[in-house]
Protein backbone atom coordinates (compact mmCIF):
# COMPACT_ATOMS: atom_id res chain seq x y z
CA UNK A 1 0.00 0.00 0.00
CA UNK A 2 1.41 3.36 -0.90
CA UNK A 3 1.66 6.11 1.64
CA UNK A 4 -0.65 8.94 0.63
CA UNK A 5 0.89 11.20 3.24
CA UNK A 6 3.92 11.34 0.98
CA UNK A 7 2.12 13.02 -1.88
CA UNK A 8 2.84 16.68 -1.40
CA UNK A 9 2.35 19.92 -3.25
CA UNK A 10 4.76 22.80 -3.71
CA UNK A 11 3.94 26.45 -3.99
CA UNK A 12 6.37 28.42 -6.14
CA UNK A 13 6.63 32.16 -6.66
CA UNK A 14 9.25 33.86 -8.83
CA UNK A 15 10.04 37.50 -9.37
CA UNK A 16 12.88 39.57 -10.78
CA UNK A 17 13.85 42.44 -8.51
CA UNK A 18 15.78 45.40 -9.85
CA UNK A 19 18.33 45.09 -7.05
CA UNK A 20 21.64 43.21 -6.77
CA UNK A 21 21.85 39.79 -5.08
CA UNK A 22 23.85 41.28 -2.18
CA UNK A 23 20.93 43.49 -1.28
CA UNK A 24 18.40 40.67 -1.61
CA UNK A 25 20.57 38.49 0.58
CA UNK A 26 20.60 41.12 3.31
CA UNK A 27 16.82 41.49 3.13
CA UNK A 28 16.46 37.72 3.42
CA UNK A 29 18.98 37.10 6.20
CA UNK A 30 19.31 40.12 8.51
CA UNK A 31 16.55 39.60 11.02
CA UNK A 32 15.55 43.26 11.55
CA UNK A 33 15.14 43.54 7.78
CA UNK A 34 13.28 40.23 7.54
CA UNK A 35 10.91 41.52 10.22
CA UNK A 36 10.08 44.49 8.02
CA UNK A 37 8.69 42.48 5.14
CA UNK A 38 8.02 38.94 6.38
CA UNK A 39 7.42 38.37 10.09
CA UNK A 40 9.05 39.12 13.44
CA UNK A 41 11.77 36.58 14.03
CA UNK A 42 15.00 35.58 15.75
CA UNK A 43 16.56 34.19 12.58
CA UNK A 44 20.33 33.86 12.16
CA UNK A 45 21.84 32.59 8.90
CA UNK A 46 23.47 29.55 10.49
CA UNK A 47 22.55 26.03 9.34
CA UNK A 48 21.02 24.01 12.16
CA UNK A 49 19.83 27.04 14.10
CA UNK A 50 16.28 26.84 15.41
CA UNK A 51 14.25 30.02 15.35
CA UNK A 52 10.69 31.28 15.25
CA UNK A 53 8.61 33.55 13.12
CA UNK A 54 5.90 35.29 15.08
CA UNK A 55 2.67 36.05 13.37
CA UNK A 56 -0.25 37.72 15.08
CA UNK A 57 -1.95 35.44 17.56
CA UNK A 58 -5.47 34.41 16.61
CA UNK A 59 -8.15 32.25 18.18
CA UNK A 60 -6.70 28.77 18.68
CA UNK A 61 -3.29 29.74 17.36
CA UNK A 62 -0.50 31.57 19.19
CA UNK A 63 0.93 32.78 15.89
CA UNK A 64 4.25 30.98 16.30
CA UNK A 65 5.92 29.31 13.34
CA UNK A 66 8.75 26.99 14.41
CA UNK A 67 11.68 26.88 12.04
CA UNK A 68 15.16 25.49 11.60
CA UNK A 69 17.76 26.79 9.19
CA UNK A 70 18.54 24.05 6.66
CA UNK A 71 20.70 25.65 3.95
CA UNK A 72 22.78 28.82 3.90
CA UNK A 73 24.69 29.37 0.67
CA UNK A 74 25.82 32.97 0.64
CA UNK A 75 24.05 35.00 -2.09
CA UNK A 76 22.61 31.84 -3.63
CA UNK A 77 20.35 29.66 -1.54
CA UNK A 78 18.59 29.87 1.78
CA UNK A 79 16.24 27.29 3.21
CA UNK A 80 14.39 26.75 6.47
CA UNK A 81 11.74 24.44 7.77
CA UNK A 82 8.35 26.00 8.51
CA UNK A 83 6.08 24.30 11.04
CA UNK A 84 2.78 25.83 12.01
CA UNK A 85 -0.79 24.67 12.48
CA UNK A 86 0.25 21.07 12.01
CA UNK A 87 1.90 21.80 8.69
CA UNK A 88 5.52 20.66 8.45
CA UNK A 89 6.86 22.36 5.38
CA UNK A 90 10.07 23.76 3.92
CA UNK A 91 10.80 27.16 2.40
CA UNK A 92 13.62 27.44 -0.13
CA UNK A 93 14.91 30.72 -1.57
CA UNK A 94 17.07 30.65 -4.69
CA UNK A 95 18.77 33.81 -5.96
CA UNK A 96 20.15 34.06 -9.49
CA UNK A 97 21.77 37.17 -10.96
CA UNK A 98 19.57 38.50 -13.74
CA UNK A 99 19.82 41.35 -16.23
CA UNK A 100 19.81 44.47 -14.08
CA UNK A 101 18.88 42.67 -10.90
CA UNK A 102 18.15 39.39 -9.23
CA UNK A 103 15.79 36.55 -10.06
CA UNK A 104 14.22 35.26 -6.85
CA UNK A 105 12.45 31.94 -6.59
CA UNK A 106 10.58 30.92 -3.46
CA UNK A 107 9.44 27.33 -3.13
CA UNK A 108 7.24 26.38 -0.21
CA UNK A 109 6.94 22.61 -0.22
CA UNK A 110 5.38 19.87 1.85
CA UNK A 111 1.66 20.66 1.66
CA UNK A 112 0.08 17.29 2.07
CA UNK A 113 -3.06 15.37 2.79
CA UNK A 114 -2.11 14.80 6.33
CA UNK A 115 -3.89 14.20 9.55
CA UNK A 116 -2.18 16.91 11.54
CA UNK A 117 -2.40 19.66 8.96
CA UNK A 118 -5.99 18.76 8.28
CA UNK A 119 -7.12 18.77 11.87
CA UNK A 120 -5.21 21.84 12.90
CA UNK A 121 -6.51 23.72 9.93
CA UNK A 122 -10.03 22.69 10.81
CA UNK A 123 -9.59 23.60 14.45
CA UNK A 124 -8.24 26.93 13.50
CA UNK A 125 -11.40 27.80 11.66
CA UNK A 126 -11.46 27.92 7.93
CA UNK A 127 -13.84 30.75 7.51
CA UNK A 128 -11.66 33.10 9.48
CA UNK A 129 -8.41 31.95 7.95
CA UNK A 130 -9.48 31.89 4.36
CA UNK A 131 -12.11 34.56 4.38
CA UNK A 132 -11.96 36.65 1.25
CA UNK A 133 -9.17 34.71 -0.38
CA UNK A 134 -10.75 34.05 -3.71
CA UNK A 135 -7.76 34.83 -5.85
CA UNK A 136 -6.97 32.22 -8.37
CA UNK A 137 -3.35 31.33 -8.04
CA UNK A 138 -1.22 29.81 -10.69
CA UNK A 139 1.82 28.89 -8.67
CA UNK A 140 0.96 25.31 -7.87
CA UNK A 141 3.38 22.80 -9.29
CA UNK B 1 -18.52 20.17 -11.11
CA UNK B 2 -17.79 22.59 -8.33
CA UNK B 3 -18.63 21.70 -4.78
CA UNK B 4 -19.14 24.59 -2.50
CA UNK B 5 -17.08 23.95 0.59
CA UNK B 6 -18.69 24.99 3.80
CA UNK B 7 -16.74 24.89 7.06
CA UNK B 8 -18.92 21.98 8.14
CA UNK B 9 -17.99 20.04 5.02
CA UNK B 10 -14.32 20.94 5.50
CA UNK B 11 -14.48 19.34 8.94
CA UNK B 12 -15.94 16.19 7.43
CA UNK B 13 -13.20 16.10 4.83
CA UNK B 14 -10.49 16.40 7.46
CA UNK B 15 -12.08 13.82 9.70
CA UNK B 16 -12.38 11.45 6.76
CA UNK B 17 -8.76 11.87 5.66
CA UNK B 18 -7.35 11.72 9.17
CA UNK B 19 -7.46 7.93 9.00
CA UNK B 20 -4.62 6.28 7.05
CA UNK B 21 -6.80 3.47 5.69
CA UNK B 22 -9.40 5.94 4.44
CA UNK B 23 -6.71 8.08 2.88
CA UNK B 24 -5.35 4.99 1.14
CA UNK B 25 -8.80 4.01 -0.14
CA UNK B 26 -9.43 7.52 -1.40
CA UNK B 27 -6.04 7.68 -3.12
CA UNK B 28 -6.62 4.29 -4.70
CA UNK B 29 -9.96 5.50 -6.11
CA UNK B 30 -8.26 8.64 -7.38
CA UNK B 31 -5.57 6.60 -9.12
CA UNK B 32 -7.60 3.65 -10.44
CA UNK B 33 -10.99 5.16 -11.07
CA UNK B 34 -14.14 3.32 -10.14
CA UNK B 35 -13.76 0.23 -7.93
CA UNK B 36 -16.08 -2.27 -6.34
CA UNK B 37 -16.22 -2.73 -2.59
CA UNK B 38 -14.68 -6.17 -3.11
CA UNK B 39 -11.71 -4.77 -4.99
CA UNK B 40 -11.22 -2.10 -2.37
CA UNK B 41 -11.36 -4.71 0.37
CA UNK B 42 -8.60 -6.72 -1.33
CA UNK B 43 -6.56 -3.55 -1.72
CA UNK B 44 -7.01 -2.24 1.81
CA UNK B 45 -6.31 -5.55 3.50
CA UNK B 46 -9.01 -5.10 6.13
CA UNK B 47 -12.46 -6.73 6.45
CA UNK B 48 -15.27 -5.80 4.13
CA UNK B 49 -17.46 -4.36 6.92
CA UNK B 50 -14.50 -2.16 7.89
CA UNK B 51 -14.11 -0.97 4.29
CA UNK B 52 -17.85 -0.26 4.08
CA UNK B 53 -17.65 1.79 7.23
CA UNK B 54 -14.71 3.78 5.84
CA UNK B 55 -16.60 4.36 2.59
CA UNK B 56 -19.57 5.70 4.52
CA UNK B 57 -17.32 8.28 6.20
CA UNK B 58 -15.80 9.23 2.84
CA UNK B 59 -19.29 9.54 1.38
CA UNK B 60 -20.40 11.80 4.20
CA UNK B 61 -17.45 14.06 3.39
CA UNK B 62 -18.53 14.00 -0.26
CA UNK B 63 -15.14 12.56 -1.18
CA UNK B 64 -16.65 9.56 -2.96
CA UNK B 65 -19.88 8.68 -4.70
CA UNK B 66 -21.37 5.27 -5.34
CA UNK B 67 -23.70 3.43 -7.67
CA UNK B 68 -25.23 -0.01 -7.38
CA UNK B 69 -25.02 -2.55 -10.15
CA UNK B 70 -26.54 -5.92 -9.38
CA UNK B 71 -25.03 -7.09 -6.14
CA UNK B 72 -22.00 -4.91 -6.39
CA UNK B 73 -21.59 -1.35 -5.22
CA UNK B 74 -19.12 0.69 -7.20
CA UNK B 75 -17.32 3.65 -5.72
CA UNK B 76 -15.45 6.47 -7.32
CA UNK B 77 -13.54 9.46 -6.04
CA UNK B 78 -14.73 13.04 -6.18
CA UNK B 79 -11.39 14.81 -6.11
CA UNK B 80 -13.13 18.19 -6.28
CA UNK B 81 -14.08 17.63 -2.65
CA UNK B 82 -10.46 18.30 -1.80
CA UNK B 83 -11.06 22.02 -2.03
CA UNK B 84 -10.02 22.57 1.60
CA UNK B 85 -6.46 21.56 0.72
CA UNK B 86 -6.56 23.90 -2.23
CA UNK B 87 -7.72 26.61 0.15
CA UNK B 88 -4.71 25.94 2.32
CA UNK B 89 -2.42 26.41 -0.66
CA UNK B 90 -4.31 29.50 -1.67
CA UNK B 91 -3.82 30.96 1.75
CA UNK B 92 -0.08 30.60 1.48
CA UNK B 93 -0.12 31.73 -2.14
CA UNK B 94 -1.78 34.99 -1.12
CA UNK B 95 0.51 35.28 1.90
CA UNK B 96 3.72 34.97 -0.11
CA UNK B 97 2.54 37.28 -2.88
CA UNK B 98 1.82 39.93 -0.29
CA UNK B 99 5.25 39.34 1.28
CA UNK B 100 6.97 39.63 -2.12
CA UNK B 101 5.35 43.04 -2.52
CA UNK B 102 6.56 44.07 0.91
CA UNK B 103 10.05 42.80 0.11
CA UNK B 104 10.07 44.92 -3.01
CA UNK B 105 9.05 47.97 -0.98
CA UNK B 106 11.76 47.28 1.58
CA UNK B 107 14.42 46.98 -1.14
CA UNK B 108 13.38 50.40 -2.40
CA UNK B 109 13.85 51.84 1.07
CA UNK B 110 17.22 50.19 1.68
CA UNK B 111 20.41 51.91 0.64
CA UNK B 112 22.25 49.89 -1.94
Amino acid sequence: MSNPAESTRTLMIERVFQHPPEKLWRALTENPLVAQWLLKNDFEPVAGRKFQFRSEAMPKWDGVIDCEVLIVEHLKRLSYSWSALGLDSVVLWTLTPAEGGTHVRMEHSGFRLDQQAAYQGANYGWQHFFGGLERVLGELV
Amino acid sequence: MIVRVTPANANNVFRALADPTRRAIFEELTRQGEQTVHALTRYAGVSQPAVSKHLTVLKLAKLVRHRREGRETHYRARPDALAPMVYWLRHYGAFWRDRFDRLEALLERMES
